[in-house]
């Protein structure tokens, strides 16, 4: 085996043990914490791939951003999810549909294209690369996103607005 | 051949990292006696000639103070949740370029321990991540203070971290390059600030937010939370924080060299000292300003981030975009 297989086998067993931690911890906080190291772990593996633009992005938004707010939403409400199994039934049968659906995704793009260079392309190229593509071929799909992103911004405003007149505050 | 490159990497690393804690433990005395001037008295002045060994008495009361950890703490998260400040904080030095290209017997040498092309980019990844240390160590001390000293810094940093990011874009739309080392050689003729006078005031704004310091220091403010976070840390985990907040003014004044004061560039001087003497520009100001302005309220924080700093980075993009499309012709 090469040092590069090394390890990526390596980062690999990191990413999949810390995700099986995320999704069977019934303490919130240590499942966000496994699910970002997880998220830092893919992020490595992808700076091993030669895709430094694709890693950092991936801190930045993953690990920075969005869980960061999960982690600011589970300590602020603080649910107790002490009591019960760790993985109810209820969640099963979507955790084995969504699951399903992933395994049959990936199988399709390892059998049409084994040596994964059709994905291995894009995701190394550079940021000014990457940046002509999308907006010179796929401007009306980023239009789109940011106009789904504008409603998703605009709804949170309307429900974060209070519903009642301020009453006239009281004289100091 | 791979071996010396890796000597001569550890080798700078090993300087960088002396300066950059050297510098920090330095700037506690420099804070602390100026602010002592500012407040007409004389700071710290016992130990030894101007206080010179006080970082170094502080140091050793630190390590020799007791470990606790308060009951019903989560133990793991309570003892990692300091070094993940630490260390992004002193992980973002890496990308920073500290002098032109060195020739020695025939190799070039540049004078940054990794030009990464991405490295605008990997601070602001750093610099994400020590939201980390502050949340869960707010979290994981069991106490309502720290809890809400946390949240606090949570959403702040999340917030401030937005306008940071869109302050750079126009860096880097002149520059037209992510990497820092770029970004100085783009300065050769004029620094940024000359052009980018406002990407410079909302990135000096959001740096403060982002290293919680007065008057956005919600998270630890002392009135209201006794010290927020870090209430129930003591000993070498408290001053794990507080060494990581003071590389972290350090590494953020290095970065406003680099972003917009030309970085090591200068006349007369040698290019380490001016990168040095530009980056103890914002700790100043910082310290200036801690002693100057008082704390701002939860929502005046919030509402400066996302109603004022926000929409005017974005303008200053769009406005920096047209003026380059006007001037190309």
């Amino acid at each position: 085996m090469t040092l590069h297989g090394l390890i990526f086998y390596l980062l690999a067993s990191v990413i999949l043990a810390s995700t099986g931690m995320a999704i069977t911890r019934r303490n919130l906080v240590h499942a966000v914490l496994y699910l970002v190291f997880s998220f830092i772990g893919s992020a490595l593996l992808f700076c091993l791939f030669g895709a430094p633009f694709l890693a950092l992005l991936q801190v930045i938004i993953y690990a920075g951003a969005i869980m960061v707010v999960f982690l600011f939403i589970v300590m602020m409400v603080k649910p107790d999810l002490s009591e019960g199994t760790v993985l109810p039934l209820r969640q099963l049968l979507p955790m084995v549909l969504f699951g399903f659906m992933y395994a049959v995704v990936g199988v399709l793009v390892a059998v049409t294209d084994p040596a994964g260079r059709a994905v291995l392309e894009t995701a190394v190229a550079k940021p000014t690369e990457f940046g002509h593509y999308v907006f010179a071929r796929h401007y009306l799909a980023v239009e789109i996103i940011s106009l789904i992103l504008l409603i998703g911004l605009m709804g949170a405003l309307h429900l974060g607005r209070e519903k009642v007149p301020k009453e006239p505050e009281e004289p100091s | 051949m791979w071996f010396l490159g890796f000597v001569l990497l550890l080798l700078k690393t090993a300087i960088v990292l002396t300066i950059l804690l050297g510098l920090a433990a330095y700037l506690i005395l420099v804070e602390r006696k100026l602010l002592g001037r500012f407040q007409i008295r004389f700071g710290p002045n016992r130990a030894g000639p101007f206080g010179i060994w006080q970082p170094i008495a502080d140091g050793i009361k630190m390590i020799l103070k007791e470990d606790t950890i308060p009951q019903g703490a989560d133990r793991v998260v309570f003892k990692y949740a300091p070094a993940v400040v630490a260390t992004v904080a002193i992980l973002i030095a890496a990308v920073i370029p500290f002098s032109r290209d060195a020739i020695l017997w025939g190799y070039d040498i540049p004078m940054v321990i990794s030009d990464l092309n991405v490295g605008l980019l990997y601070v602001l990844a750093l610099s994400s991540l020590s939201v980390y240390g502050v949340a869960l160590g707010g979290w994981a001390s069991n106490s309502k203070y720290s809890l809400l000293g946390g949240i606090r810094g949570a959403a702040q940093m999340v917030s401030y971290e937005l306008p940071l990011g869109l302050s750079l874009v126009p860096v880097v739309m002149l520059a037209g390059s992510f990497s820092l080392v770029d970004i100085v050689n783009a300065q050769a003729c004029y620094p940024f600030v000359v052009v980018q006078p406002i990407a410079f005031v909302i990135f000096l704004i959001a740096a403060v937010a982002e290293s919680k310091r007065l008057p956005f220091d919600l998270p630890e403010a002392e009135n209201e939370l006794n010290a927020g976070y870090h209430t129930e840390f003591s000993g070498m985990r408290f001053a794990l924080y507080f060494i990581g907040e003071y590389v972290h003014m350090m590494v953020l004044g290095a970065l406003v060299a680099v972003f917009f004061l030309g970085g090591w560039r200068g006349p007369w001087l040698p290019p380490v000292v001016w990168l040095v003497l530009k980056a103890l520009m914002v700790p100043f100001f910082l310290i200036w300003t801690r002693a100057t302005l008082p704390r701002l309220r939860y929502d005046q924080l919030m509402h400066f981030g996302w109603k004022l700093l926000i929409p005017i980075a974005l303008l200053n993009i769009l406005a920096t975009g047209a003026v380059m499309l006007w001037l190309r012709g």
